[in-house]
């Protein structure tokens, strides 16, 4: 299982901030199951300017998710 | 060194005294607050979300690799989260070096890159409504000066 992180606009846009997916084995695979229950946020966690997180470190492509990772969805970022 | 992400108000004076306390090896410090604005009464809150445990450490890199490349002797970083009013002081940096020029150019470095890079989401709360607000072209534009080629002074 994996527990995603929405923050931001992406967050408003699903609706929920914290979400556990069960029986998740990679990235892809995560990625299909959003499609599936919420295809707005797939699409928009697909757009440009988004990264993604897991466990608190910065990853690109596909990667084998870890029991109990922690994957984050991050729209563009600004801060002060 | 210190990085601090909190949700209360801070009096950006007191930061800059504090910080500058026991820099006997500092020429020049130089300090920026960034205040919320009220835009013409468009703005009426602004609201910042960090990702605790994901943000701090990457402040930490960034005022690291300022240090290293601008020689700084200290570096501060405030950045305020949660709900924050018109005329609050949002994001704190100050540095020192032992000449100006370091010290100007690591706050300018910082800020530029708190500004679009760091993870941070800001949320605009007006009369019409909320909004995410996104960096304008123009911060991107400001990042390329620190990797364009460095043109002669």
């Amino acid at each position: 299982m994996a527990c995603v992180l929405l923050f931001g606009a992406l967050r408003d846009l699903a609706g929920w901030r914290e979400q556990i997916f069960d029986g998740v084995s990679d990235l892809d695979h995560l990625h299909s199951d959003i499609a599936r229950l919420y295809p707005d946020l797939a699409e928009a966690i697909s757009g440009p300017g988004v990264q993604v997180a897991v466990n608190k470190a910065l990853v690109r492509g596909n990667i084998i998710l870890s029991a109990g990772a922690e994957v984050a969805f991050l729209p563009p970022m600004s801060g002060g | 060194m210190s990085v601090t992400v909190q949700t209360d108000v801070f009096d950006a004076g007191a930061a800059l005294s504090a910080f500058s306390l026991g820099l006997p090896d500092a020429g020049g410090v130089v300090s920026f607050t960034g205040i919320a604005r009220n835009d013409g009464d468009k703005t009426e809150m602004l609201e910042l979300e960090a990702y605790p445990g994901f943000t701090e450490p990457w402040i930490e890199a960034l005022v690291k690799e300022a240090r290293a490349r601008f020689d700084l002797i200290g570096a501060m970083v405030i950045h305020r989260v949660g709900p924050i009013l018109p005329g609050e002081a949002i994001v704190f940096v100050a540095t020192a070096a032992a000449h100006r020029r370091q010290a100007f150019e690591g706050a300018d470095f910082l800020m530029d890159h708190l500004k679009s890079r760091a993870p941070f989401w800001k949320k605009e709360h007006g009369p019409g409504g909320a909004r995410w607000i996104e960096p304008r072209q123009a911060d991107y534009q400001d990042l390329t000066r620190w990797t364009a080629e460095q043109t002669p002074r």
